[in-house]
Parts: C-alpha cells; sequence; structure tokens
C-alpha cells in the first residue's frame, strides 16, 4: 500500500492506483468526463486534473493517469485547478451548449455564458464509445477519426458500421447522448454514424421478447463456443 | 566486405585515404534541399559533362554533398583543395568555372561572395563572415562527404568513434561519457541525454529499442533534415554507440515522408553499414549487434512528441499519451525505450571520440556543446547556422546572419518553433542556451528562428502560428483542442478589427490554461507565443482593439491604401497593374484614384509604383 495525502487527509491506496481511484475510495469528489471504470483511462477531458506537490514544486496533472507515489501531496482544490474545470467546461459548453451533463456541471462550477461562440454539437470527443467497442465488446466498429478541429467518432471511411453488432455499448456508455439508440419492435435502431444502423432483434421462444440483436448474440456465441439454439431463450427465461 | 574488427575497419580507412590524392581537385556542389530548389541538379550535370568535353574526369571528381548551410546564396560550389567558394552558381557558369578556375587557377570575381559591410569579395568558403563566426562541429562535415558514400564518411574518420566505444570501453564507461558531457535533447526539451540513456538501461524490459525522431515539422526549420540529408552515417553511428550504451539490439529512425532525399539517404546509410559489418549482427566482430529500420512518417506535427511518434511506430493514429511513467522505463510496446532527436544523435560520435571533457569546454553552464539552428525570415543571411551554445541572439542574427533584410529595423524573432515565443530587441544580447530562452518566456525547441522586421504585425504572427498549431493539434485534450481554436478565433476577430475590450484578457485566462492542462507539450507550449507578443507587444494589440489600427500595417481589415496626390504623376502604372480595376486613370498628370469599395488591399499598387506614391494608412 501507498500512503498520500489528498486535500490534506491521508489516503492509502494499492500500488499502480491512479489519484482518481485512490480519491474515489476516500470519497472525495473530482469531476470526470472521459473515465469510466470499465475501460483505460484516457486523460482526455483534463476535467479531473489536479495539482500535486514534490519537493518544493508543484504540477498539473491528470488524475485518471497519475499512478499514486508514496507521500504525494494532491490537491484538488486550488485557484489553479479551479481556473482549469471551470474553463475546460466553459470550452465543452461552448461547444455542445444543449448537453445536458455539461450545463449541469457548467452551473454547479459557476460558469454562466461561455465567451466563445456556441457551435451546435452533441458529442465531446471522450472517446468512450470508440474504447467500450474496442476494449469490452472487442470489436472496435468505431473510432477517432481525422485530427484536431476535424475530429471526430467514425466508422471506416464513414460508411456503414459494417463491424457492428448493435450491442449498444456506446450507447450506454456515451456521457452526452449523442448516440442514441431505440428498440422498435424487432428492431434495433442506432443513431449516430451515418445516419441510422438498424438491427434485427431476436425473439425469445418462450416470452416473445425481443431481447437482443441476432448480431450481437451469433458474436456471443461464437466467441464462447455455446451451442446454437442457446440464444432461442432469451437471458431472464432461462434456468 | 563484413569487417571482423576494429583493425580491419582501421586498414580499410587507410586504403581508402590512400587511394585518394589529396591534392586531386574536386569540386563540392551542395545538393541539400536548398540548392536543390535553387537547380544544384543541373549544375552538377553540366560539371560532368564539361569535365567530361575537357577530358578532365579522370583528374577532377565532382561531389554531390548535403546541405553546406548557406541556403541564400545557393548554388554553392566549392572547390578543392584551395576551398574555393563560388555561389549562385548557373550551369552556364560551368565552362568557366572549369577553364578558369579548375585549369588555370584563377578567380571569378563574380561567383565569389561580396560582404555586404566592407563590399570585399572574398574568395575562401572559410573567410566567408556567415561560415567564420560558426563552430560547425556536427554539421561542417556536410560539405566534404557525398552522404551516399560510407567510404567518404570512412576517409575523413567515420566510424571511429563506434570502434572506440565498441573496444575500448564498456558500455558503462559509453554511458558515463555522454552523461559527463553535459549533452542534453536537442529536440526541444533539452533533457539530459545521460540520464535518459541511464533510465533505459536500468528498465526492466525483454527488449529495449532506440529511436531517432527525425520527424521535424516546424514551419521554417529544417536542421534535422539536412543533417540527416548530408550525413546520415554520423547521426547512425550515434545510434550504434547509444545502442551499446543502453543494451538495445533494435532501433527505428522515424521520418517524415515529406523528406524524400533524407528517406534515400538514410536507408542507403544503413545497407553500407550493415555491408561493411558496423551494424547488424555481431558489429566488427565486437558480439554487439544492432538492427535499424526506418519507419516513415504521415507528416503529422504532433508525431513529433515522443509518445505519439511511438504510437504512430505501432501502428496506431499518432497521438500522445500520458508520460507520467517515462517512455524510457514503458515507451514502444511498453518496452524501455530510448528516443532521441536527430541533432542529438550526431553529437555523440564527437563526444565519445574527444572526449567529455573536450565537449564540455563548449557552450554554457547549463547546455553544453554547439546547436543548430535555422536562421530564417527577414535576415539577410538565411540558411543553417552551428553555434556553439551561449551566443548572443545579436552575434547569430546580425554577425552570421548579416543583420535585416533591406535595411529594415529588427522587431522580433521567434525561437523554438510555432511554439515558441517572440523575443523583443531588448533581448537582443541574451545568450542563447536552453535555460536562457526559456527565462524571457521561448524556449530552444529544435532550433528554428524566425526573424522579423517592423513590416511583421505581432497579432498576426500570434494569430498565424496558432492557426499552425490548431490543424496539428492531435484532438485529444480538450484544452489543446478546443483552447487553442478559441485563442485563434479571438486573435483573427482582433486582426480583423473585430476585436474587444477584455480580450486580451481572455486569450490570457485560455493560455494560462492551456499550458496547465494539456496532456502533452504540444498543447502546453501553444500558448507561448500568445503570452510572448502580449508581454513584449502589449500596445499593438491594443491599437488593434481600442483604435482598429494596425501598427505594422499588415491586418487588411484595418488598412487602406491612398495616393499621395503631389507624388503621382499619373504614369498609370498601378492602374495597368492593379487585378480588380480599383484604380482609375485621370488623365497624364493627374494623380489617380484607388476605389476603396473595390479595392482588395493586396499591395500590387504599393509595390509597383517606383515613385513612393502610394501610402498604406
Amino acid at each position: 500500500m501507498v500512503t498520500l495525502t489528498i486535500n490534506g487527509q491521508e489516503v492509502k491506496a494499492k500500488e499502480g492506483a491512479t489519484i482518481l481511484e485512490a480519491a474515489k475510495e476516500a470519497d472525495i469528489y473530482i469531476p470526470t468526463l472521459c473515465y469510466h471504470e470499465s475501460v483505460s483511462p484516457y486523460g482526455a477531458c483534463r476535467l479531473c486534473s489536479v495539482e500535486i506537490f514534490k519537493g518544493g514544486r508543484s504540477r498539473v496533472v491528470a488524475s485518471c493517469l497519475y499512478p499514486v507515489e508514496e507521500g504525494l501531496e494532491v490537491r484538488t482544490d486550488t485557484e489553479r485547478i479551479k481556473e482549469i474545470r471551470k474553463m475546460i467546461i466553459e470550452l465543452l459548453l461552448a461547444r455542445c451548449p444543449n448537453v445536458k451533463v455539461i450545463r449541469d456541471l457548467a452551473e454547479q462550477m459557476g460558469v454562466e455564458r461561455p465567451e466563445f461562440s456556441p457551435e451546435e454539437e452533441d458529442c465531446i470527443l471522450c472517446g468512450l464509445c470508440v474504447r467500450a467497442c474496442e476494449e469490452i465488446v472487442g470489436i472496435g466498429a468505431i473510432s477517432l477519426v481525422g485530427r484536431g478541429v476535424e475530429r471526430k467518432v467514425g466508422t471506416p471511411f464513414f460508411e456503414e458500421p459494417g463491424a457492428c453488432i448493435g450491442c449498444g455499448a456506446c450507447a450506454y456508455i456515451c456521457p452526452t447522448g449523442a448516440i442514441q439508440m431505440e428498440d422498435v419492435g424487432d428492431t434495433r435502431i442506432i443513431r449516430r454514424w451515418g445516419g441510422e444502423a438498424r438491427f434485427k432483434l431476436k425473439k425469445c421462444k418462450v416470452c416473445g421478447y425481443y431481447f437482443a440483436p441476432e448480431i450481437q448474440l451469433e458474436y456471443i456465441r461464437k466467441k464462447a463456443s455455446l451451442s446454437e439454439d442457446y440464444f432461442d431463450v432469451c437471458p431472464n427465461c432461462r434456468e | 566486405m563484413k569487417l571482423k574488427s576494429a583493425k580491419e575497419l582501421e586498414e580499410l580507412r587507410s586504403r581508402i585515404i590512400k587511394e585518394r590524392d589529396p591534392q586531386k581537385p574536386y569540386i563540392a556542389v551542395c545538393s541539400g534541399t536548398g540548392c536543390h530548389a535553387w537547380g544544384c541538379v543541373e549544375v552538377t550535370a553540366a560539371f560532368t559533362e564539361e569535365l567530361q568535353r575537357e577530358g578532365l574526369d579522370g583528374q577532377v571528381t565532382v561531389k554531390t554533398t548535403g546541405c553546406h548551410g548557406f541556403c541564400e546564396r545557393g548554388p554553392l560550389v566549392v572547390i578543392y583543395p584551395q576551398g574555393i567558394f563560388y555561389q549562385r552558381v548557373k550551369p552556364q557558369d560551368v565552362p568557366e568555372i572549369v577553364s578558369k578556375t579548375i585549369l588555370q587557377n584563377e578567380l571569378i570575381d563574380r561567383l565569389l561572395y561580396t560582404d555586404p559591410s566592407t563590399g570585399q569579395k572574398i574568395a575562401y568558403e572559410h573567410e566567408v563572415p556567415f561560415y567564420k563566426r560558426q563552430k560547425r562541429l556536427v554539421f561542417g562535415s556536410n560539405g566534404l562527404i557525398d552522404p551516399q558514400s560510407i567510404e567518404d564518411y570512412l576517409a575523413i574518420g567515420g566510424y571511429t568513434a563506434l570502434a572506440k566505444a565498441l573496444f575500448e570501453l564498456t558500455s558503462e564507461q559509453v554511458l558515463e561519457e555522454v552523461k559527463r558531457s553535459g549533452l542534453r535533447g536537442r529536440g526541444g526539451g533539452g533533457f539530459p541525454t545521460g540520464r535518459k540513456w541511464e533510465t533505459c538501461r536500468n528498465a526492466p524490459g525483454e527488449v529495449r529499442y532506440v529511436i531517432c525522431n527525425c520527424d521535424e515539422g516546424d514551419p521554417g526549420a529544417y536542421m534535422d533534415r539536412s543533417l540527416m540529408e548530408g550525413n546520415p552515417h554520423l547521426v547512425l553511428e550515434g545510434m550504434v554507440i547509444g545502442a551499446y550504451a543502453i543494451g538495445a539490439h533494435e532501433g527505428y529512425i522515424y521520418i517524415r515522408n515529406e523528406y524524400p532525399l533524407a528517406v534515400r539517404n538514410a536507408q542507403r546509410a544503413i545497407e553500407q553499414a550493415e555491408e561493411y559489418g558496423l551494424l547488424g549482427e555481431d558489429i566488427l566482430g565486437s558480439g554487439f549487434s544492432f538492427r535499424v529500420r526506418i519507419n516513415r512518417g504521415g507528416g503529422a506535427f504532433v508525431c513529433g512528441e515522443s509518445t505519439a511518434l511511438m504510437t504512430s511506430l505501432e501502428g496506431k493514429p499518432g497521438e500522445p499519451r500520458a508520460k507520467y511513467i517515462h517512455t524510457a522505463e514503458k515507451g514502444l510496446w511498453n518496452q524501455p525505450t530510448n528516443l532521441n532527436n536527430v541533432e542529438t544523435w550526431a553529437n555523440v560520435p564527437w563526444i565519445i571520440l574527444k572526449g567529455a571533457d573536450w565537449y564540455r569546454e563548449l557552450g554554457t553552464e547549463g547546455s553544453k556543446g554547439t546547436k543548430i539552428f535555422s536562421l530564417v525570415g527577414k535576415v539577410n543571411n538565411t540558411g543553417l547556422v552551428e553555434v556553439p551554445m551561449g551566443m548572443t541572439l545579436r552575434e547569430i542574427i546580425f554577425d552570421i546572419g548579416g543583420g535585416i533584410r533591406g535595411g529594415r529595423k529588427f522587431k522580433a524573432v521567434q525561437t523554438g518553433g510555432p511554439s515558441g515565443g517572440v523575443i523583443p530587441e531588448e533581448f537582443l544580447d541574451l545568450p542563447v542556451d536552453f535555460d536562457e530562452l526559456t527565462k524571457v518566456g521561448s524556449m530552444m525547441g529544435s532550433g528554428g528562428m524566425i526573424v522579423m522586421d517592423e513590416d511583421t504585425c505581432m497579432v498576426d504572427i500570434a494569430r498565424y502560428f496558432l492557426s499552425f498549431l490548431e490543424q496539428e493539434s492531435c484532438g485529444k485534450c480538450v484544452p489543446c483542442r478546443e483552447g487553442i481554436k478559441r485563442m485563434r478565433e479571438i486573435l483573427t476577430n482582433i486582426c480583423e478589427g473585430k476585436g474587444k475590450e477584455g480580450d486580451i484578457e481572455l486569450l490570457e485566462r485560455l493560455a494560462r490554461v492551456v499550458a496547465d492542462a494539456s496532456l502533452c507539450a504540444l498543447g502546453r507550449t501553444a500558448p507561448n507565443p500568445v503570452l510572448t507578443t502580449i508581454r513584449y507587444f502589449r500596445d499593438e494589440y491594443e491599437a488593434h482593439i481600442k483604435e482598429k489600427r494596425c501598427p505594422a500595417k499588415v491586418c487588411k481589415a484595418l488598412i487602406n491604401y491612398y495616393v499621395i496626390e503631389e507624388k503621382c504623376p499619373g504614369c498609370g502604372l498601378c492602374v495597368r497593374n492593379c487585378p480588380v480595376q480599383a484604380i482609375t486613370f485621370m488623365g497624364k498628370k493627374k494623380p489617380v484614384v484607388i476605389d476603396h469599395n473595390k479595392c482588395i488591399k493586396c499591395g500590387t499598387c504599393f509595390d509597383v509604383c517606383k515613385l513612393g506614391a502610394i501610402e498604406v494608412r
């Protein structure tokens, strides 16, 4: 175990843990947007920036990535950090003025109206969908495409998402609601890349409920070497 | 032929030198990228042809060398053994050079360089002021060798340092020597090279990699390119020595694909070195093996950042990642990786050959050795200059660079590339090294030096660099992607006369956050041009914002062209040249009239008027 202090409070953390993980463990709030415990940390939103003090010098680091060190002094509430968070939210609010999670954070931090001309985006490019698709689902149907201000999440060549299995992990993990998913009758519709992607849903033999995309079940069945009729019944009806 | 010992290397070297008559004349034609643009290929062809015609092809050699540095005066030709220096040589000058200079040892006056300060003609390369004040440790051999010939490199003592490292020193001693030399990374960070090597050497891992970063991409900077093009073996030798010290057996040279000549020459150098047993398995029979592969970069500026470069090498999009665990410990494919810039590697053979004590004599307390700068912009002698660390900006810009073009007044110099800072006149006597540049808000960067005169608008300059960085930001982190974009927007507004009260403060606030919170050095240094122009030229910002006036008369939205009536004889030259017919001819001896609604402010009338009858306000 490693002992460090966060805002003057002594905190113990496992070796190799990040500052953010140590803070969570100790119930110290650090705001995040691109962080999710199920995928690898990415360090893109910089909202989790904290100030660390070592050898008489201080430095701003992303707490989602910085590994804890013995005796490290961390502060999450300095003026420098507050200014960073406010500006990041102000920048994101200008980019996505209608996204709830950003508006809520802005309100919480006292950011009223951004000083920059508003845009009409709903994606903050946190990359959670991309990481979920690749790391959790193991598909990698989408990726971050382009550079800088041109950067967006997309399918290869912005065509129909060929590799997508319609699992909806991206929609589930998306913090801004930029990826919309809806099940209508026997069809799942995911709205984002190149318009609409439609997936035929499998009907449970027992209850008749359309419970998951056929293509997703087929992917899981093959991956886990399950019998052909394994998904004829939905998980709820299964013994 | 694979060399199997240091002795065999020395025997080969003696044979090469013996076969070469030092008195045999040879013509070195600079074939760097600058001289290519000037037409050196035609000049070389003309020499070959002319020598053949005169039946001299056996007695005089034509050598296509790497960049000599004085790009302003290209194509450059140096005639050895005398070292006669001809500049701006055209193919039609060649027969005369052969008949007069080669055959009769006569100088051709018009091809000599004239010192603008004294008006004196200068015959020899080493007497030209541009070269005289330099200390060309790393860059000096460029003009002496054909970069595609390993024999040339061996003839000037190449790979001696490698043999010394492998047979006379242990890997620890090599490391110690480099540590003691005080060499710091020339790619911009200025991190102590020896310490980086040591971390990498001691880091746990199955394999270790060394990488040469040749992804230089600053606007106007081309020293790494010229070094890789002009002396690839020097870089390679440095890499092998480094690999030996670190214990690495695999290496990569990451070259941007827009540098085709560098790619070709580096590839050729690798093949030749392998052929001679100076690279590959069991180097010189020492038992040490090291392979190098070239990876061509796709042209993203951010790939010059070490973690982005490694991500790109792994075959993924070149995006930086956090360096909280150093790449020397976990770099390429998560293995200990030592990355150095081209120029850093090129310093290594010298340190090993001459020793750390010798090397420490050069430079300042905190920055040892020399640094190559790419001196460009509104300076008379543009080109690549190598000087000892600690030379003042004034000496570099005025003594070597020959001062400001057209007798204009010096205004500022931007050092360190697009994310460096602008340094005003008051700091001209600043000794240039890593620490001093940082103190005034700029940085060494990879050694770009863009000189600006009084006709440069500092707001516009900040806008230009920020728009470059906006396009080159990878877009991964919010402060860099969104912050730079917003800074550029504000700067554009100011330049367009739409600046408003509070813009400067907002820029400063943005700059602080972008510098503090960005993921990599691209974002963290991006505010430098904004912060330094505000710091040193705040009055220009205020003139733009409050008075809607551009003091340098650059920002189009804030200027107009006017006819000075008493000076204009109505010659009609501007009328004929105006691309949008905005100027009306009013009859002979009557001043012309500019229609400001039609005028696109291109400045053509101002440029063509021989009488100075057009003014900008």
